[in-house]
Formats: structure tokens, sequence, C-alpha cells
């Protein structure tokens, strides 16, 4: 780095702190011989050094930083409690190219923010992590906090921290330094001169990385609260020396950045041909099939009920999608058993030419049971001079409306027929055309490569065959 | 200002300045003392004593004030005052 | 009109992929879970974002950023995922930042259970958070709506900056329908005077404290007007068979479905029933209602799958001029166009 002719007021520093209320505009709301100040010193000189004022965004969560952005001359997030890396997740996200950084307190970090950063880190996402720790929670006025060591007094501690009931003080480097995906992990001090000096390439490091799109790095650094602490400056570097280094060492974890990839984004594409193009529009219905005006019925409110596995929802939504194609109004609408697999299952169609108001068949006027319970529970709600469609194959009994028109129908045994099972669901919706006079068997087989898009041509064909065996059966049965 | 000063030394902002003494600890060659008087916020504030200094930039790089101190090394040419 | 039929949940992320939303920050929560599962097959077709992040609160925190930088942004969850959304919620709100939240509401309260319900009514339309604040919130009733109103709240979020809100149920999110998919957005709003892209140009703040006690006060007072100006230009409201009515039924989302068909069978019954459906419940159609008296209507029932959050709302528009009744549902229970008409009969003898 070149030599500096003279050591002044960095340029990564606003020159007036406009952001921050009152009259002191020209000095920080820092206490005196507070680290947050030489660290923000630190990070404002890299950035004026590396000529990226410009392009950094500085997250600031709550904590004694939360002010962060009265001083840094950058883009500013002022974000919740803990939530800086998860802001700045984002922001990383939306500006691939800027430098972002998130400077967060111990309290903030480890307690409140602790699944966020691990959660950052695991992802390796692009930003780079300012830790400081004091040992203690400063904007509040000095509570504990994870990072409090073995018995030191605070003002939720004034006993002094009991590891048997407060648990011990969080080493949040050697915490990051379990995750895969950071490139730099380390931990310095600002409790003299060297350890100053040493923080100062940490932190243009640490930054570098984020400049190159590295991914994350993590710098904690052992700061002085004087005021949290209740002792003067001098007095506090000498603490950290001899009671925050023994828990905290100070040491590089990790660096393999030079052995890391730039991290890439892609280019979201905006192009409104170019998303209609992606979404399909091409290929979407224009519902340019022709109402049959001689249908049996002119509207319908389907059941379609069984267990699950029967096709129960495919059979309902291929009616729906072959009713969208006539140019009809349809819903359906899913009612699923506790169960994921092998519960009850039903589902409710409505196809029809006004506005549809409720979605669920309470008063069907048609109704496809697969099996027996469906049967028993959904007949008695089929509004009179409706239709039943039963399966033969898995239903032993006769149902007991006699103001229904009933079809049996061995729905199950025609895909059995067919050679699979799965079919059945196709099965019921040519057996529905029939009924219904709704739709039209081969209208039908013209919608059947949209219906079963991307699928081979072998299972296209053998659902094409159910419709028209279910179909089929119904005419020839009970016409 | 300060053109009477010899080069390098640094500048300290009185009233800036929190007395929080980093300076004063860090300086190799105990040229930085606290002043017995009082700035305008009532700190102690640091001063250069006005020789000894040898441009290590100790006590700017240990100052949390953005501009509380200045140091201006051996090489420093003014920048002209138009 | 191309169409596709599609879920509720599903037509939510194809109206944010059209409106130009760049970003999906979420957690799973059923039944909402669909809005995650189809944004992460959506948004990597068009190099946008899809994130599932760690927690409730760290999705809304991403969207907060994302905001932040001028992106329009997406989250979906439901009645326990929104409660933990509501700080960021907040911030979002005072720190005037547009985003798009989709609520399809389970049953509560605590883990309650996965069927539909209304009871995030007072969490989302009150600003269920800290402060001083009111979010917009368009409550669609079918899965064009859920296309159609996603666009728009993405329009009205950028327009107020201010959050927004798609709220609905289970029954709306699970339900699929014929979408007709409308245009993409072609032009999106110029942000660069706030939002922060890491320029030398874009250096802004985005922050919601205000250290000063008058400074805060006048910021929630700023915030006052800017809720007043979409109370008076956004509310949308739905009616139906009104012109003869003389018993009203208010519902939204899936509730206004149920009232559509009770209101056909009662008309068949001989009742003069009619429908008057919030679109927009912040802005709350309270000068619509409030009119209802001088209409000609002689009773109100407002029907929600909630605990009488709604009526509440009804009955502060009617300022006494008349007091709504309540029929309602709770714990995934939705009920019959027929249980509508038979409590229509039953509070006012028709």
């Amino acid at each position: 780095m070149a030599h500096k002719t003279v050591l002044r007021k960095p340029k990564g520093f606003i020159d007036v702190y406009k952001h921050k209320p009152g009259a002191e505009k020209d000095r920080t709301h820092y206490c005196p011989g507070c680290g947050h100040g030489i660290l923000h010193k630190l990070i404002a000189e890299a950035l004026e050094d590396f000529d990226i004022v410009d392009k950094t965004i500085v997250i600031s969560p709550v904590g004694c930083s939360v002010f962060a952005y009265y001083y840094f001359h950058t883009g500013n997030l002022q974000v919740p409690h803990g939530r800086a890396p998860a802001v700045a997740t984002s922001v990383s996200r939306a500006n691939p190219d800027s430098v972002v950084i998130s400077y967060q307190g111990d309290g903030d970090l480890a307690a409140i923010g602790g699944n966020n950063i691990l959660q950052a880190a695991n992802r390796g996402e692009n930003m780079v992590v300012f830790f400081v720790n004091n040992a203690i929670y400063g904007m509040t006025g000095g509570q504990m906090a994870p990072t409090t060591l073995e018995g030191q007094i605070t003002t939720t501690t004034p006993y002094g921290r009991n590891v048997k009931t407060d648990g011990y003080p969080l080493q949040m480097c050697e915490i990051i330094n379990q995750l895969t995906a950071p490139v730099y992990v380390t931990r310095t001090s600002l409790h003299d001169m060297p350890n100053i000096r040493k923080t100062r390439a940490a932190v243009r490091k640490g930054i570098k990385n984020a400049m190159d799109k590295k991914g994350f790095s993590f710098i904690e650094v052992l700061s002085m609260c004087p005021s949290g602490w209740k002792m003067d400056s001098v007095p506090a570097q000498e603490w950290i020396k001899e009671n925050m280094l023994p828990r905290f060492p100070l040491s590089t974890l990790r660096d393999i950045s030079e052995d890391t990839p730039a991290v890439e984004r892609p280019v979201p594409v905006m192009d409104p041909d170019e998303v209609k193009n992606i979404l399909g529009y091409g290929a979407l219905s224009d519902s340019n099939l022709t109402k049959n005006p001689d249908a049996a019925f002119e509207k319908v409110a389907l059941r379609v009920a069984g267990f699950g596995g029967q096709g129960i929802m495919s059979a309902g939504i291929a009616l729906a999608n072959v009713g969208m194609e006539y140019g009809y109004n349809v819903s359906w609408l899913p009612s699923y058993g506790p169960e994921m697999r092998g519960g009850t299952a039903n589902c409710s169609v409505k196809i029809q030419s006004e506005t549809i108001g409720a979605s669920e068949c309470t008063e069907p006027n048609m109704l496809i049971a697969m099996n027996q319970p469906s049967l028993e529970k959904f007949e008695k709600i089929i509004v009179p001079g409706g239709a039943l469609i039963y399966n033969t194959t898995l239903i032993d009994r006769e149902p007991t409306r006699k103001d229904v028109k009933v079809y049996a129908v061995p729905i199950t045994g025609i895909a059995d027929d067919l050679g699979d099972t799965r079919v059945q669901s196709m099965v019921n919706v040519g057996a529905f055309a029939a009924v219904t006079g709704m739709f039209d068997p081969s209208e039908i087989e013209s919608l059947m490569s949209s219906l079963f898009e991307g699928k081979p041509e072998k299972v296209v064909k053998l659902n094409e065959k159910a419709v028209r065996k279910g179909y089929e059966y119904v005419k020839e049965n009970f016409s | 200002m300060n053109e009477n000063r010899e080069y390098p030394f640094p500048e300290i902002d009185p009233d800036i300045c929190k007395g929080c003494k980093l300076c004063v600890a860090s300086c190799p060659k105990g040229v930085l003392v606290i002043s017995e008087r009082l700035n305008s916020k009532g700190f102690h504030y640091s001063e250069y004593v006005g020789e000894g200094c040898i441009g290590c930039g100790n006590c700017f790089y240990t100052c949390p004030e953005p501009s509380a101190v200045t140091v201006y090394m051996k090489d420093y040419v003014p920048e002209e005052v138009s | 009109m191309p169409r596709k039929l599609m879920k509720g949940n599903y037509a939510a992320v194809y109206g944010a992929i059209l409106a130009g939303c760049k970003s999906y920050y979420g957690y799973p929560i059923t039944p909402a879970s669909e809005i995650a599962e189809s944004a992460s097959a959506l948004f990597p077709k068009f190099g946008r974002t899809f994130l599932q992040a760690e927690s409730e609160v760290a999705a809304i925190n991403m969207v907060y950023g994302a905001a932040g930088c001028g992106q329009r942004v997406l989250t979906g969850s439901s009645g326990p995922g929104i409660s933990l959304k509501q700080e960021g919620i907040s911030y979002c709100a005072g720190s005037a930042l547009p985003c798009v939240i989709v609520d399809i509401m389970r049953g509560g309260p605590g883990l309650g259970n996965i069927g539909p319900e209304q009871s995030d009514y007072n969490q989302v339309v009150k600003g269920g958070g800290h402060g001083n604040y009111k979010v917009i919130v368009l409550a669609p009733n079918s899965a064009q709506e859920m296309c159609d109103l996603t666009m728009l709240a993405f329009e009205l979020a950028d327009k107020y900056r201010n959050p927004a809100f798609v709220l609905t149920d289970g029954v709306i999110g699970q339900m699929m329908e014929a979408v007709e998919l409308p245009e993409p957005v072609t032009e999106l709003p110029d942000k660069s005077e706030w939002a922060v892209y890491g320029t030398a140009d874009s250096r802004h703040l985005i922050n919601s404290i205000y250290l000063d006690h008058d400074d805060l006060e006048r910021w929630n007072r700023e915030l006052m007007k800017k809720y007043a100006i979409i109370q008076k230009n956004e509310v949308r409201v739905e009616e139906y068979r009104m012109d003869d009515a003389e018993i009203v039924a208010i519902g939204y989302g899936s509730c206004s479905r149920v009232i559509r068909s009770a209101v056909d069978l009662a008309r068949e019954r001989g009742i003069k029933l009619g429908m008057l459906r919030p679109i927009t419940l912040f802005p709350f159609p309270a000068t619509e209602i409030a009119s209802l008296p001088d209409r000609g209507v002689k009773g109100i029932l407002t029907f929600e799958m909630s605990d009488g959050q709604l009526v509440d709302d009804v009955n502060l528009a009617l300022k006494g001029k008349m007091i709504s009744d309540l029929h309602n549902r709770m714990g995934g229970n939705v009920p019959s166009a027929q249980e509508i008409c038979e409590k229509v009969s039953e509070l006012y003898g028709v």
C-alpha cells in the first residue's frame, strides 16, 4: 500500500454527520475509549484506500453501533436486532457488485441473531461481518452478553456469570469455523497497538474478500467497553489482555479466499416477451372447444371420493382442465384425510357457465364414489335428480338412494384390464363425459398431450384408452 | 496553520477529543499528554508536547474519534489554499 | 386470453413474476408452502432470487433488505409465520419500504390446525407489529384474483412506499381455477430517490430510528397522512345483487364465495339477499358500509371465519345507525350456502 503523508479522518466517513440528531454533527456518539470508534476508522480507511466507498453498503443492527449509519459515507440500512446477516443476504443478492458489511455486536450476533449469522455463514453469502465482542450489552446499559466471561459482573449477573445457570461464553469464531462455506475466519483485538495493526490487516483482508466476491468473511474483534466495564480506557485494554484473551484466543482460524472462486449471481430476466415465453404463454389454453347445447347436465357440482392413491385428485383436476377448454368456469378444491398417503381423499369440482360461488360441493349433483366408505359418507348429500357413479370393483353393496340416477361402473376393473390401475382417474373422466354429455371423448383425446405434458407417449396413449373405455362402458350399459 | 511546526507531528482537535488517553498510552515517544484544561464537553483533552513525534501513526489508529487526531508525516506537503 | 388451471397459491407467484418481482424469501408453512415451492421452481427460471430462509423472522428481514435495494420482493406465510414476521413488517412500515406479503390464513390460536380460517384479520389489518402503522390489505377470493391482486399489491406498495398484504385463507390458496394470465408489467417504478444500490448516487439511508420525540411524532403524522390518502383513494368492494337487497351479507375471501352462492339460493327462495364484499380490508370500505342503511337495507349479517374480528370493523363503520349480526365458523370449518340462508331466515324472519 502506498505510503501516506497524512493520517486524517478517512473518506469512508461522512464529512458532517447529517443523520445524527442534535448539534454535535462533528463527533461520534461513542463513549470515550470505545473500541467501536477504532474499528470504524479502520473500516473507513480501507474503503477509501480501496476506492470502494461508493459501492459499499453497511448494515447496522441494534446495539451501540446501530448508529453506524451516522458515520459511513456509504449506502446504509439500519435493521432489527440480530438480523443484519439476513438483511445483508438480500442486499448482497440484490446488488451483487456491492461490498456488503454487516457490523454487529455480541448480543446482536451471538444471542438474538445467533441463527441468522450461522445460516448466512453457511450459505457463504458474499459479505464481511465485523463482530465486536466486548463481553457485555453496551447500549442497554451493561447486561450479560453471550460472550460475558465466567464470573463477570454485569447488571443482570450481579453475582457474576454462573456457568451452571447462564452457560459459558460463546466462542463464535470457533463455531463459525465448523461450517464449510466461510472463506476467512479470524479473531483480533484492540487491546494494544500491535493488535490494532493486526486488526487493521484483518479488516482489509475481509473487505478485499467482499470486493473480490469471495464469499463470507468473519472478523471477531475483542473490544473495550469502558462504560460497561466501569473502568478507564487504558485499564480496559489491560482487562482484555488479562481476562478475554484466555477465553477468546487470537488467531486466524481459516483463510481460504485465495483458493475460492468468486460467487456468481445470475442476471434477472425482466423482458416482458421473454417472461411470457418462459411462462409458456404460447401453450396455454385458448378455451376454444364448443359446449354441447344438448348435454344432460348444464352445470356440475361434483364430488370425487375414495382412498388416497385412487387418482381422486387427478380425476378432479383433469375434469376441471377439460371444462376450462370448453370455456366453462371451473373450480377444484381438495380435501385430504390426515394421512398423506392411504387416507381418505375427496375433492369438489364445479363446472358451470355462471360465476362460481362456493367451491366446496356441499350439495353435489354428482358423486363419483371409488370405495365403500366414500359411498356411505357422500351418497346422502347428492341433490335429488343428481347422478351417482360408483366403483363396483371395490363396492359390493347397492346404493340406497332411489331419487338419483345410479351408474354402476367397474372403474378399477376397467383400469386393471388396461394393465395399469393408475389410469382409473381417466376412466372416471370418460364415464363423466358419458353421464353428463358435456365433453366429447374425441375432443378429450385432443387434449391428452397437454393434460399429460412431459409424460411418455405410451402413458398418454394408455390414458386416452382409459377415457374411451370409461365412456363406452357407460354408453353401452346405461343408454 | 502549523507552518511553524516541525514534521512529522500530530494535530489533536481539543474540542473533539474525549480524553480517553488511548493515544497517550500508545505513543512510543511519550510526547502526548493530557491537558490540565477542560474542553467544552468537560474532557481533559490530549495534547502534543510540541516535539519528538516520529510519525508512527499509533495515536491516529488508536483514537476512536474519526476526526480528533490528524498526523502530518515528514514528507507531507501542505495543500495549496486557494 | 390464455388460461391456465392453477392453485391460488401458484397464481400469487405468477402474479409476482408478472409484476416484475425479483426475489422471494420465505419459510415453509402449511397451507402456504406451495407459494414457496412454486417460487422455488419459477424464480430461478428467470434468474431471479429464491431463498428458503432459516426462519420467518429471517425471511421478512431479507424482504426488508431487498425492498431497501429497490427490488419488488415477495414472501408468503400463514398465521404462526405472520406472527413471527410482525417485527420485520413494522420495520418495513417504519422505513417506508414497499413489499408484498401473502398470508394464507389457517386455524388458530397457537398451533391450531391447517384448516381455513380468517383469524389473522386483526394481526394483519390492524398492523400487528409494534408502533403506529398500517399495511395495505387486499383480500382475493379466487385464483384469478390471487394473481391480479398480487400484481396490484406490488403496484400499491410502490405507489405508497408501504408493505402490502394479500390476505386470504386456505380455501383460496388450495383451490384450483382457470387463471387468465395478464401481460407482464413493462415498466417498474423509479426508486432512485431512496433505494440503496451500492452506487455513488444511491448512498441513501433506510432507517426507522427517530431519536428526537418531535421528529418521530412528525414521522408518525406523515404516515397517518399517507394512510388517509390510501383510505380515500384505494377502497375496493364487490357488490352482488345489491340493487334491491333488503338484507346484506358482508364477507371477504372464501366467505364471499359462499355468500355469493347463498345470495342465489336465497333469491330462489324469494329472499332479497345481496352481498357486499370488501376487496380491500385496509383501506376498509367504511363509507360503503355506512351507506347501507340509506339504501333500504333492513338487516346486515357479517359472515366470517373468525371470532368477530370483521364484524367489529363493520359495526365501527355503521356508527350505530344499524348493528350487524355475526355468523361465524372457526377451526377450519367452512359454512355452506344453505347454512347462511337459514341463518338469514332465522335472524330476519324471511
